[in-house]
């Protein structure tokens, strides 16, 4: 065999042996670069900016869903949609700043548990803490005997009382409030 | 606050079919080019050889199929190149030998013992559905990793070869039981280190911005140390003693994420090597073998001379950047080039651009393994994981380390390219538990859909967060905050 036909097989295989190596790097270069991180605060802001963008179903904890419509199971009753009640409540302070709960008819609980409403990431928060809900006419605030208590304009709840819109509620590390 | 959403994950069978296809030609290629490269024709049972590899890779990508499904996709491949160079390398020595008309027959062994690691993995693979399922074991893998470790000072069965006294000997097989003990010891490790990890990481004072653990918490790293030392001690070999020392550790510093505990161990070890070093004779040679190893008396010397090193290295450097190519290098001019040597020995063949892609094959298998003790969900399987993966890359690094007179040369067999059953075997059933655990850390996680309570009717939140990653997967219970604000009736 020729010196030519050594030579090319001697690098060859190098390159085999390369070629195992880059494409082994390319399948991983999937999983480093795997996972999509979105800052919240910053899809808030774009979300303000662009109102009608979709919001991906499976979002981990509470997708911050701006508009109302964007989220098919909800239905607002009419009676609260038109009137001048508020429609939605808004966490203004905390882990979750931004995230916007429509308001129907049905009370909202608060906590870190699960079957909340609105799941609050906040290690200040207990499982079920707070529960706003309507009653002729008016929102109420009612607190569920949280360990750290429930405030609506630093004053600590303690029984249901009505919740004003525009006045913040300090629930653990978040604040919250009725925004027309 | 951000959003972490992980990509679809692929199950990944078919990308690995195509690396193990590119493995498969690498390990026959080398076979190949070995023949042409002595007698300048392909041998004969070319065929037959790489029947048989593709035979076991391709069952053991079947079994993966069947019972790991989405395993990931990238350890079998390696693992398959990596025995494959090291089988063609084994082959390529043994007609060296023969040449010279010194023991061979190699190739053959290590064939067969590829053989029974395989179907060891797979058997593994098969067995044992769930990794958490050696948790049970704890202390059932220390009890044994001990006994490993002195099964060969048992006279009878144990032998001492070359001054190590690492061997047993039981009707004619012959096995380092050390090898297994890394297997058990990372398992006992694992298991101890994921229920008292908290104590470790936290209690104790501080000192130099250290967190010290207490001294009552030192007991287990004193009593690893102790053995380590006695293996040292009284087997002479050290690097199993370096390997095990490595390995608790490493998986100390996983758990705790404590640096207090790698300068513990850093200055535990270093002081116990540098008095094993001046107590011991044939410590103390390895030094100076390291050190001066040019020094004509040392490289003279016998035993415990520099020789094989210094052999080494010219074999490297005849090697140069692109090597001699398949057979037509020396490498059997160095003593045990087909097991401690056999870094230098490809090195010789493949040159510098080869071994740096074996290496990465290495730095590869390492890093899948990293990744899957990140993406598991259980403590257990993250420390295992963990401790697998930095067991292959440390062993690796000690022994090119030592061939390449980086560190003092120890007596450690490179993960799969060196001939040797135990050290295969063992390592064959290391990338069988990675796949194990690697399956269960890429598994898609079953996904928990918003809970819509009929009277609320708004369901904004969703349950996903049992997809997060730790130990506590899944909302935590009870009705307490995890944190108190203080000042507060």
């Amino acid at each position: 065999m020729s010196e030519l036909t050594i030579t090319l097989l001697r690098l060859g295989y190098l390159a085999l042996l390369w070629v195992l190596v880059l494409s082994a790097i390319g399948v991983l270069r999937r999983d480093l670069y795997g996972t999509r991180i979105t800052d919240r605060r910053r899809a808030n802001r774009a979300a303000s900016a662009a109102p009608v963008r979709p919001q991906p179903v499976d979002a981990v904890a509470v997708a911050p869903t701006p508009a109302p419509a964007a989220s098919a199971p909800v239905r607002t009753p009419r009676a609260a949609r038109s009137g001048s009640g508020p429609r939605k409540l808004v966490v203004t302070e905390g882990p979750l700043r931004g995230t916007i709960v429509p308001l129907g008819t049905a009370p909202v609980l608060i906590g870190r548990a699960p079957s909340c409403t609105l799941v609050l990431d906040d290690d200040y928060s207990s499982s079920r803490h707070a529960r706003v809900f309507p009653q002729d006419g008016q929102w109420f605030v009612e607190d569920l005997g949280s360990t750290n208590g429930t405030f609506l304009a630093d004053q600590r709840v303690d029984g249901p009382i009505p919740l004003p819109t525009g006045t913040p509620v300090r629930v653990g590390q978040s604040v919250l409030e009725l925004q027309r | 606050m951000a959003t972490v959403q992980p990509h679809q994950v692929r199950a990944g069978r078919g990308v690995e079919l195509g690396l193990l296809v590119l493995a498969l030609a690498i390990a026959v290629a080398g076979y190949a080019l070995v023949g042409l490269g002595i007698d300048g024709s392909v041998p004969a049972d070319v065929i037959g050889y790489a029947a048989g590899l593709t035979g076991l890779a391709v069952a053991l990508h079947l079994v993966l199929r069947w019972r790991a499904p989405y395993a990931d996709p990238v350890i079998l491949p390696v693992a398959v190149a990596l025995n494959g160079v090291g089988l063609a390398m084994i082959y390529r020595i043994d007609i060296a030998y023969e040449a010279r008309e010194k023991a061979a027959g190699f190739a053959e062994r290590q064939l067969g013992w590829t053989a029974i690691s395989v179907v060891l993995a797979a058997l593994v693979l098969v067995l044992l559905r769930d990794h958490r399922t050696l948790r049970r074991y704890t202390y059932t893998a220390m009890i044994v990793a001990l006994g490993l470790v002195v099964l060969p000072l048992v006279p009878g069965i144990g032998q001492s070869i070359n001054g190590a006294q690492i061997w047993v000997r039981v009707g004619g097989v012959g096995m380092q039981p050390a090898e297994f003990a890394k297997i058990a010891l990372a398992v006992f490790f694992a298991g101890y280190l994921v229920t008292h990890r908290d104590t470790l990481a936290l209690a104790g004072p501080k000192v130099l911005g250290l967190q010290l653990p207490r001294p009552r918490d030192l007991g287990p790293i004193l009593i690893v140390w102790g053995v380590s030392l006695a293996v040292l001690v009284l087997e002479r070999d050290l690097g199993t003693s370096l390997l095990l020392f490595g390995l608790f550790v490493a998986m100390l510093y996983i758990a705790t994420e404590r640096l207090s505990w790698v300068v513990i161990g850093l200055l535990l070890f270093v002081g116990g090597a540098l008095v094993a070093a001046t107590a011991f004779p044939h410590v103390g040679a390895r030094f100076d073998a390291w050190l001066h190893p040019f020094d004509q008396e040392i490289f003279d010397r016998f035993p415990g001379g520099s020789g094989q090193l210094v052999r080494g290295l010219f074999g490297l450097a005849n090697g140069g950047l692109f090597g001699t190519g398949w057979g037509s290098g020396r490498p059997d001019l160095v003593p045990y080039a087909e097991s401690d040597f056999i870094v230098a020995s490809l090195g010789e063949e493949l040159g510098l651009t080869g071994l740096l892609a074996l290496l990465l094959c290495y730095t590869i298998l390492t890093e899948r393994g990293m990744r899957t003790a990140i993406g598991v969900r259980d403590g257990f399987g993250k420390l295992l994981a963990g401790g697998l993966a930095f067991v292959v890359a440390f062993q690796t690094f000690v022994v090119v380390g030592g061939v390449t007179r980086l560190i003092p040369l120890t007596g450690l067999t490179t993960p799969f390219l060196a001939y040797g059953g135990s050290s295969l075997v063992a390592n064959w059933v290391i990338v069988a538990l990675l796949l194990r655990i690697s399956d269960e850390a890429r598994r898609p996680a079953p996904v928990v859909r918003a809970v819509l309570t009929p009277e609320v009717g708004t369901p904004v939140a969703s349950a996903a967060r049992a997809n997060g990653g730790g130990g506590t997967a899944g909302p935590t219970g009870g009705d307490q905050p995890t944190e108190r604000i203080e000042g507060l009736s």
